[in-house]
């Protein structure tokens, strides 16, 4: 069984800071959604206020079409997954898994053995009578979800879980995480300020910054189509250009900045009187020698090239000073030029998105 | 509070603050609060309680400045109301038996934080703990025994030829020689755990650097082990003090015909005099040089009530 | 830096004096015990063990035949028991209560909590007896139970609260979570954290209460407990019985002592053949 969940119109107010601003959004039953976001932007709120330990000051909780507001966290059909795991310490492997059915009255012999299974579904047998601090960092976190599914939640959520383990476990608990969510098809609710998380293993992702939801889509569209500058600057790198909008047919358009002007794409929402930015993915600018009049193209240095295996990032300044980037495939018969060239680069219209300065552009990188 | 309701619900939350309530109103607030109204009150035969006559006033607190008596001091005979005389003396030699404890026990926080082998720590440490938890009772009547006129004291310096004639050992300094003997070594350890566990918690290797930026032992001790002592040597002075100048079993068993304290004092009004409303008033002037003494060692040595109470 | 030629000699000489220090210090804390305990053997009617007359353990007989001192020795036990049964669930009551407050409410909870730790046991004895005075209930031991435990209780207090401080709040969290009342997450997720300072308070607890003079001696009226008893009975000329009695306290001590340390490496030993594990 699974819940779908909606929020209402929430906000939470912490005394006068508003952590979360009129939050609506609605989450399908046994979807892996994700809430991204930078720490502060109040994803951690939202979890806690779906999960009961705070109630929100405004607003509708709904999990599977109830109102939650009043029922406390060990009446709602969720388990949570903390930071910190919160494992017991003081108590046995098994014993932790079964806690939920401990304080539900179940008697022994059943807890050991739904234990005992739930510890095969992690894949991690014969460590039932072992104590939390004798187990590593990637086997406690088995644990913790064995423990949160042992209650048989309707929804589970997630506060940032594999923020601890190290960078080949995380990448290998993504995929574990995922598996168990397609086999028990319960709600999951991930809470992440990893972007790469966030893409890889959600169904749906909903970017946040200063307490309001950025964008709801797929981890696709999140990444190709941003909605905003807050979304295109937070998701992936981006080469950012500030300037004026001029010429605009459709979603089509010309847009002036100080080192020249470019045929770009227009965002949902921009018109000529929007205050807007030009936004350009690294991996879709190349490199020309001569280019031509036609084309969008910005003159520069190649200040450095790192070479990563498969890709390349070079790293240029234009005339201003401003920092620009590129990532291109390794390509052993065509090389990135090398550190000092003066080349230009170049983009397509299509792949150069013009978009709102939202509201929340918090997260500006220190140009 | 709220944080309360939901880390606990209402009702465990209820609970702890129904007996959090009950020791701090009953047991602590009421009782000091009853403590200072009854001070104010004349001492009346039972019938006259309530009456025209049972009205506040200052007189239980002025009970400190009769009975002007002629006293030995610095050679010389002074004037001075008998209870005061006791009190001032109290205070000061209690001020005393606190500054010798800590300068003795100083070198010894030292040694045990950072000197001695982690080895011979646990033994050190048990060694310590054995007169610590034996009873200060025990260790004041150990000094009654040591310090008695013909005592083991006095036998053996007597056979090692540095005295002749047996020493009136408690007659020192006004007579208060014993006094201060027996609450040194009742309550030293009081001064030796604080400061031991605030030295260990300072990283040895800020020790090193000052050693290795030329500083000598005692600038070394000055400037980085003493600054970072401080909550400890707080909290060793205050318990000290406090512990001297409440002190009754000390005075009472290593004490000398003129040594007064005045805790006995209290106790005369109390159980003698059976005249509760002076005692106490008595009572509030003692818990007074406490406050005034735990708010001097904060701001003197700029720490908190948390450091304090460890 | 040029090192300077006597470095090493001075900081032998510092050493060589710490030591030495060290040890005057440890013979100073432990001597007049082992006087006061020799005296409890010495055939003399004074206790002294100076000069000595002789071995004996009249003392000792003497001790075991006192009924005062049985009579007092139970009440002591009494007493103790009560102030732990009633400042143990007080103490660890205000350090919940205090370690979930905040700013300046905590402050001041904090501030009257310890406020009983510094203040001197005749003022918390005589404030206790005028208190309960008012309601008419008389001094007796009952009334050194209730003012050993205001100032007791601030013991177990602090040490309740040190050890909440390195509890993790998530743990009550994910109880509840997982469907736990407030009460099954005290039982089986707070108070096993907590047992070891609770257990720790008890036994400190006992043994404040079982030494303490000062706020006994004003709360108890006409009964007696040793410590008072004995403190009373020192002026008016005392008989070598006590220090076998207070041999009997030190050897118990010592026995404690040893077991704790015993019991201490022996856990030691075991968490390191854990972390090998």
């Amino acid at each position: 069984m699974s819940a779908s969940v909606e929020l209402r119109g929430v906000s939470m107010d912490f005394d006068k800071y508003r952590a979360v601003d009129n939050v609506s959004v609605k989450i399908n039953p046994g979807e892996f959604f994700s809430f991204l976001g930078p720490s502060g932007c109040g994803k951690t709120t939202i979890l806690r206020m779906v999960s009961g330990f705070i109630e929100p000051t405004q607003g509708q909780v709904l999990i599977g079409d109830k109102d939650m507001r009043g029922i406390g966290p060990n009446k709602r059909p969720t388990a949570m997954i903390f930071q910190n795991l919160a494992l017991f310490p003081l108590m046995k492997i098994w014993e932790n898994i079964s806690f939920g059915l401990e304080v539900r009255g179940v008697d022994k012999a059943t807890r050991r053995a739904k234990a005992e299974e739930l510890l095969r579904l992690v894949e991690l047998e014969g460590v039932a009578d072992r104590l939390p601090s004798q187990l590593s960092g990637g086997q406690r976190q088995r644990v913790a979800i064995a423990r949160a599914l042992a209650v048989e939640p309707q929804l589970m959520l997630l506060d940032e879980p594999l923020s601890a383990l190290d960078l080949k476990l995380r990448q290998h608990m993504r995929a574990e995480l995922r598996a168990i969510q397609k086999r028990t098809n319960v709600t999951f609710i991930y809470i992440t300020h990893d972007q790469g998380e966030a893409l890889a293993m959600s169904d749906r992702v909903a970017v946040m910054s200063r307490g309001q939801i950025q964008q709801v889509d797929i981890p696709q569209k999140i990444y190709n189509t941003p909605s905003n500058g807050f979304v295109a600057s937070f998701v992936g790198e981006n080469n950012k250009f500030s300037g004026t909008l001029s010429g605009i047919s459709g979603r089509e358009g010309k847009f002036k900045t100080d080192v020249g002007e470019f045929a770009v794409t227009l965002g949902e929402g921009v018109t000529k009187d929007s205050k807007c930015r030009l936004y350009v993915r690294p991996e879709h600018v190349g490199f020309v020698a001569k280019p031509k009049a036609s084309t969008n193209f910005v003159p520069v240095t190649v200040e450095d090239v790192s070479f990563e295996g498969n890709f390349a990032v070079a790293l240029m300044r234009d005339r201003t000073g401003k920092r620009r980037s590129a990532e291109l495939r390794n390509d052993p018969a065509n090389p990135p030029p090398p550190p000092g060239t003066a080349t230009n680069i170049t983009f397509d219209a299509d792949k150069a998105l013009v978009l709102l300065d939202s509201e929340a552009v918090a997260y500006e990188e220190k140009e | 509070m709220r944080e309360l309701f939901r880390r606990y619900g209402s009702g465990l939350t209820l609970l702890a603050a129904a007996l959090t309530a009950f020791w701090l109103l009953a047991l602590v607030i009421f009782p000091y609060l009853g403590l200072f109204e009854q001070s104010f009150r004349p001492y009346l035969p039972v019938v006259d309680v309530g009456g025209p006559k049972d009205v506040y006033s200052f007189n239980n607190y002025m009970s400190v400045f009769h009975n002007p008596t002629e006293i030995d001091f610095l050679g010389g005979k002074i004037t001075v109301p008998i209870h005061l005389w006791v009190f001032m003396i109290t205070i000061i030699y209690s001020g005393l038996t606190t500054i010798v404890s800590l300068l003795l026990c100083y070198p010894i926080a030292y040694y045990m934080a950072k000197v001695i082998s982690p080895k011979s720590l646990p033994t050190f440490l048990l060694l310590l703990v054995v007169p610590m938890w034996v009873s200060e009772l025990l260790r004041a009547f150990a000094w009654f025994i040591i310090l008695a006129y013909k005592g083991p004291l006095t036998i053996t310096l007597q056979s090692l030829g540095i005295i002749t004639d047996p020493v009136h050992w408690t007659w020192g300094l006004g007579g208060y020689s014993g006094v201060i003997i027996g609450l040194n070594y009742a309550y030293i350890l009081f001064m030796l755990f604080p400061l031991y566990n605030a030295m260990t918690s300072l990283d040895t290797n800020q020790i090193e650097a000052a050693q290795d930026l030329g500083a000598h032992w005692w600038q070394t001790h000055w400037r980085v082990i003493v600054p970072h002592t401080k909550p400890g040597i707080a909290s060793g002075c205050v318990t000290v003090f406090m512990l001297s100048v409440g002190s009754i079993l000390v005075p009472t068993l290593v004490s000398s015909p003129s040594s007064r304290w005045f805790t006995e004092i209290i106790q005369q009004w109390m159980f003698e005099s059976q005249d509760w409303n002076t005692g106490a008033a008595y009572a509030f002037l003692l818990l007074i040089v406490c406050v005034i003494f735990v708010t001097l060692m904060m701001r003197l040595f700029k720490v908190g009530l948390a450091d304090i109470a460890k | 830096m040029p090192t300077l030629p006597s470095e090493g000699l001075t900081d032998m000489g510092k050493h060589f004096f710490l030591r030495f220090y060290s040890f005057v210090f440890l013979f100073y804390l432990l001597v007049p015990l082992a006087v006061m305990a020799a005296a409890a053997f010495n055939d003399s009617a004074f206790p002294s063990p100076m000069p000595w007359k002789g071995f004996t353990l009249q003392w000792f007989s003497k001790l075991y035949n006192d009924e005062y001192i049985w009579q007092y020795t139970g009440n002591t036990f009494v007493v103790a028991v009560f102030v732990v049964l009633v400042s143990v669930p007080l103490g660890t009551a205000g350090a919940i209560l205090v370690n979930s407050l905040t700013g300046r409410s905590k402050a001041l909870l904090y501030g009257v909590m310890i406020a009983p730790v510094l203040t001197p046991g005749a003022v918390i004895g005589i404030s206790t007896l005028l208190f309960w005075y008012k309601f008419n209930v008389p001094a007796g031991l009952h009334l050194s139970v209730l003012g050993q435990s205001s100032f007791i209780a601030a013991y177990v207090m602090l040490m309740v609260l040190a050890r909440l401080q390195s509890f993790d709040g998530a743990l009550e969290e994910a109880a509840l979570d997982l469907g736990a009342t407030h009460a099954q997450m005290l039982r089986r997720i707070l108070l096993p954290h907590l047992y070891p300072a609770i257990a720790a308070g008890a036994v400190l607890a006992f043994f404040q209460s079982i030494e303490n003079f000062n706020t006994t001696q004003f709360t108890r009226g006409a009964s007696n407990t040793l410590t008072v008893y004995i403190g009373s009975k020192v002026r008016s000329g005392i008989k070598p019985d006590i220090n076998a009695l207070a041999t009997i306290m030190i050897s118990l001590t010592i026995i404690g002592a040893i077991i704790y340390e015993v019991m201490r490496r022996r856990e030691a030993a075991r968490q390191a053949a854990l972390n090998l594990e």
